[in-house]
């Protein structure tokens, strides 16, 4: 482990910190990282559930700089290191309420008050359910959205991945190491998945794909024991016996938080201007998928989170380290 | 008191037999919301040492007890007092699940 290198102090009691940034994927640890080396003081509320997406991954194979793979929970582990190696403060409390018309800007975290001059909102986004019924009733009892945490426990038996992407396609192949009883359940007669990642689950042996069907109830009592679904071409319903169902339809952004303070579009991401502001507020910034709503990796929330921490910078009038 | 690892083997003898209620952490090394959990259960392990015990135990070499209490998801959380469960956290969902869910035996 390196040592600190301190490029930003923290503020006396009482003092704003220069940066607040909410969050803890990607987006806002790169962010930490480009704020404190251009010496800005610099506090991430990372939420009790830190870590964003990332943390219910097993290999990511796209993130620059790692030929074999990088486990997702360990990248946010240096990811988190690395900024705070430069002096950025963490906190692993979840965030309550803002007021942003308040300066400097004020944030409610874990019931303490903390003041900041400038914003950088990268919450990231949730696990989107299916919202059927059975489902909520039977999280945790076959019902998953994290196949790298829960697939061991479906070793030989019947399981269900609905979902076309990418994170469909990954949890299908996690599967499989542990069964050879793995349906894709996906509403179109296509996948949006990569290229690469669709070729891996065609070739799959252990894969069968349901297309054009969608998941109307999950059953059972203390487990899941069966799933009714329909076929939307021709309307059709069948039932499917699983011991697993799980998830993996997309994401909705965590902006539940800021409901009404900032402008966001009619599925809840914030609306960006000049790459990395809001609109309504100076100061306050956002980056990653909180945003992002047509990329959506880590790749590229950890640029969104450079640009954002840039712009900080020069609201601060600090200049932008690196160049 | 800090938390110590169980086994399948004294399950039995750390857990169901326990004098003072016992809160069960089933998780494994490649769960990532499970690194989440470890330091607020720690915590909580020396906030309530008079009272409760926190362990856990790893599903990865302790099958057989994961199996007996029907985990199909880590990190679940299961609260046990006097040799039967109370109740379970399933997933990592903060601390004050935690102390809702040691609430409800101490």
């Amino acid at each position: 482990m390196n040592d600190i290198i301190n490029f930003a102090s923290k503020p006396r009691e009482g003092d704003p910190w220069e940066v607040a940034i909410i969050g803890s994927g990607p987006a806002s640890f790169t962010a930490a990282i480009y704020t404190t080396r251009g010496a800005a003081s610099t506090l991430i509320l990372g939420g009790e559930k830190w870590g964003g997406q990332l943390m219910l991954t097993t290999t990511v194979d796209n993130f620059p700089g790692f030929p074999e793979g990088v486990q997702g929970p360990d990248l946010m582990q240096k990811m988190k290191a690395q900024a705070e190696r430069f002096g950025a403060e963490f906190v692993a409390k979840n965030v309550e309420a803002v007021d942003f018309d308040k300066k400097p800007f004020e944030i409610l975290a874990g019931g303490v008050k903390y003041l900041a001059k400038s914003i950088i909102i990268a919450t990231g986004a949730d696990t989107k359910w299916l919202g059927v019924p059975g489902e909520k009733e039977l999280i945790g009892r076959g019902v998953s959205s994290c196949a790298p945490c829960d697939a061991p426990f479906f070793k030989g038996k019947r399981v269900a991945v609905v979902g076309g992407g990418d994170s469909a396609m990954e949890e299908a192949l996690t599967l499989t190491k542990y069964t050879d009883d793995v349906t894709i359940i996906h509403r179109r007669d296509e996948f949006r998945a990569s290229v690469a990642m669709q070729k891996r689950v065609t070739e799959n042996s252990k894969i069968k794909i349901l297309w054009n069907t969608e998941v109307t109830e999950i059953i059972g009592k203390d487990r899941v024991e069966k799933l009714i679904l329909k076929n939307n071409k021709d309307g059709s319903s069948s039932e499917l016996p699983v011991d697993g169902v799980f998830v993996a339809v997309g994401h909705v952004p965590s902006t539940q938080v800021f409901a009404g303070k900032i402008e966001m579009d009619e599925k809840g991401y914030v609306v960006v201007k000049d790459s990395a502001a809001v609109n309504t507020h100076e100061g306050v910034f956002v980056a990653g998928d909180v945003h992002d709503w047509h990329y959506g990796q880590a790749v590229t929330a950890a640029g969104f989170g450079c640009m954002a921490g840039i712009e900080a910078l020069r609201f601060l009038d600090k200049p932008a380290p690196s160049w | 008191m800090a938390t110590f690892d169980v086994t399948d083997s004294d399950f039995a003898e750390k857990v169901l037999k326990s004098p003072t209620p016992v809160l069960v952490d089933f998780w494994a090394p490649w769960c990532g919301p499970c690194k989440l959990a470890e330091p607020v259960l720690d915590e909580l392990s020396e906030e309530h040492k008079d009272k409760l015990t926190v362990v856990k135990l790893n599903v990865d070499e302790n099958q057989k007890s994961a199996s007996d209490y029907d985990v199909m998801s880590i990190p679940t959380t299961i609260l046990f007092k006097e040799g039967s469960e109370v109740d379970r956290q399933i997933g990592f969902a903060g601390r004050q699940a935690y102390e809702d869910l040691i609430k409800m035996g101490i």
